[in-house]
């Protein structure tokens, strides 16, 4: 078991920075989780503590030991599951499994106990006879990380193993994922662009764009105070709404910020409560059960047809009539502020 | 009914593909009244034996020619040929596809072209060659030749195979104890049969048709191949033997038909996925 240390890596294929000078230090026995959308430079990352990709310049170590000059894959602790499990077709479950001890000579009947192991905490063991494509997306995905696991590495990097399953399936892998991570205790990097898994899975969250670490931290950081705009709106489900409301009380030039459910109609707070009021004219309502959420702008806003966003928990059954204007607000604990010209937060 | 329509427009395609088959079969063994009567007699029925069959026209391919040589030369020069042409275009192809990154796709293009120049401009810079290593008149020189074909095409068709085989099985290879060349060696050429296969049908059909490379570089009788040979023995002046010309035929394509039946699988997988993902 080993931490993974990385300092100021960068890649540049031509004039594109993939990865732009990040520094990450990912402790030993952590879940680490790089999230970002696609071309933000994740994937790259994950290859290059692989040794897949050559660093453009920068220092990567793990466990201690500096691995970006010419130490191959194979020999740098590492087991790596890719989001289309990279089985070999010709090979039965067992043979696939059992590969990485093959290629470094293990005894057969070791082999043979260890594949037998991986397959028992995977519960794949009636499989180990049959050929990848007889196998379904789920049971492809349990193979692939048995294979990892066999390996005995310092750090597992998986790289979006959740992607190809149907939603059902994803939450109970999302599951299973996280329980054999804390039984095995394996420092593990994981990259994907799904902020519900990374919530979900990550012990702490890199988010990344164009290259950049853009915050790093848990999940309740990322969510409950970014650093920036980008952070603000890329994680949660709906967005983080912002508005400038050229408000003469903040330093020129601030966006407000707060999460869709904690903008509520002003009714649910108590009549003593610190909240920021607003008349909110909706414009459409959405029924989605366990929720609501109610799609409008905000009066007091400089931009008044910017799209603010609220979301009612179905414990509130307040009517809300669609094209009618309400009160709603915030409570000012829930209040974040940014700069409009930098995105940067302000702590104020 | 819509059933109906499929089958008889399936059985439409078989007997317009299989007709040909069917001729030269009959062709081989009718007698040379039953051929020739039909010029002069309209109300003769060409497709069927008026006359009962004969052997004629194999006894004179197999006896009075040198057909089976012939088989021989050709069976040398292809197999000389298939091994070349994978030997070279598949590693070729490969590291082309895998390893030479932005300027792999470019020279792929570039030996492409190289086999787009048509053979009659390169006749005279290859009989000055062929002269210079003395294999005029030998099956060395098509040994040599064929594969300035075969190779710019195999290379290129390698590698738009392996564009459609994901690299990440070999990645994963990698990390999982191989080094780069115990990758290559013994990972990725089970991964590429299917391209490999094509790579031998292709260059088997086009070895087997080739005339004109050898029209111009064999002038002994023994040492032609059949795409050579019979056309040059059978064909006397304007008398053509038909009949045993059409057996020469047969008894080619049958094997081949029967060969190729057994790979079509792979082979149209091998040419789709390079083709068409690519």
């Amino acid at each position: 078991m080993a931490g993974v240390e990385i300092r100021n890596l960068k890649k540049y294929f031509g004039d594109l920075h993939a990865v732009d000078g990040v520094d990450l230090s990912i402790r030993e026995g952590e879940f680490l989780v790089l999230l970002g959308s696609s071309g933000s430079g994740k994937t790259t990352l994950l290859r290059m503590i692989a040794g897949l990709e050559h660093p453009t310049s920068g220092e990567i170590y793990i466990g201690g030991v500096r691995v970006d000059g010419d130490v191959p894959p194979r020999a740098r602790g590492i087991a790596m599951v890719f989001q289309s499990y990279a089985l070999y077709p010709h090979r039965t479950v067992f043979k696939n499994i059992a590969f990485p001890l093959e290629a470094s000579r293990v005894p057969r009947q070791q082999i043979e106990a260890k594949v037998r192991w991986a397959a028992e905490m995977f519960s794949i063991s009636r499989y180990l006879d049959r050929y990848p494509r007889q196998l379904s997306g789920g049971e492809r995905q349990r193979v692939a990380l048995c294979r990892a696991l066999v390996r005995d590495p310092k750090v597992f990097l998986l790289d979006e193993p959740l992607a190809n399953l149907d939603a059902k399936l994803r939450n109970t892998a999302r599951d299973d994922l996280k329980r054999f991570q804390r039984q095995i205790g394996t420092t593990t990097v994981y990259v994907t662009h799904d902020q519900i898994e990374a919530m979900g899975l990550g012990d702490r969250i890199v988010v990344m764009e164009h290259g950049k670490v853009r915050q790093v931290g848990t999940p309740q950081d990322v969510y409950e105070d970014p650093v920036d705009t980008f952070v603000a709106t890329f994680v949660g489900q709906p967005p983080m709404n912002l508005l400038d409301l050229g408000d003469p009380s903040l330093p020129p030039r601030t966006l407000l910020g707060f999460r869709p459910e904690h903008f509520l109609p002003r009714s649910t707070f108590a009549a003593g409560e610190d909240v920021r009021a607003f008349r909110f004219s909706v414009r459409r309502v959405e029924y989605l059960g366990s929720d609501r959420y109610v799609y409008g702008a905000v009066a007091e806003s400089a931009t008044p047809d910017a799209t603010v966003i609220a979301k009612l928990p179905g414990t509130i059954a307040q009517a809300i009539p669609e094209g009618e204007t309400q009160e709603f607000a915030v409570p000012r604990a829930a209040l974040r502020y940014f700069d409009a010209d930098t995105g940067l937060r302000r702590r104020s | 009914m819509k059933r109906v329509a499929l089958y008889a427009a399936a059985l439409g395609f078989m007997v317009f593909a299989g007709f040909p088959f069917y001729w030269m079969l009959v062709t081989t063994f009718k007698q040379n009244r039953d051929l020739y009567v039909g010029a002069s007699d309209v109300s003769h029925i060409p497709w069927i034996f008026n006359d009962p069959p004969t052997l004629d026209h194999v006894r004179l391919l197999f006896g009075e020619t040198e057909f089976p040589r012939w088989v021989l030369n050709t069976l040398i020069v292809v197999v000389a040929v298939v091994v070349i042409t994978v030997a070279v275009a598949v590693p070729a192809g490969y590291s082309l596809a895998r390893l030479a990154g932005r300027w792999g796709e470019r020279m792929g293009m570039g030996i492409f072209f190289t086999y787009l120049i048509p053979p009659t401009l390169l006749f005279v810079p290859f009989s000055r060659l062929v002269a210079l290593l003395g294999l005029h008149n030998s099956l060395g020189a098509l040994i040599l030749i064929y594969p300035t074909m075969t190779i710019p095409f195999c290379t290129w068709l390698v590698m738009g195979f392996l564009r459609s085989v994901p690299w990440e099985i070999e990645e994963q290879a990698m990390i999982d104890g191989y080094s780069r060349l115990a990758v290559i060696l013994r990972v990725a050429p089970r991964l590429i049969v299917p391209g490999i296969l094509t790579v031998v049908v292709f260059t088997f059909t086009l070895v087997m048709q080739e005339f004109v490379y050898a029209l111009t570089f064999i002038s002994s009788v023994e040492k032609m191949t059949i795409s050579l040979g019979v056309p040059i023995a059978l064909v006397r002046g304007d008398v053509y033997h038909w009949g045993s010309l059409m057996a020469a035929a047969l008894f080619t394509s049958i094997p081949l038909a029967i060969v190729y039946n057994l790979f079509i699988d792979r082979f149209i997988q091998g040419f789709t996925m390079g083709a068409v993902k690519g």
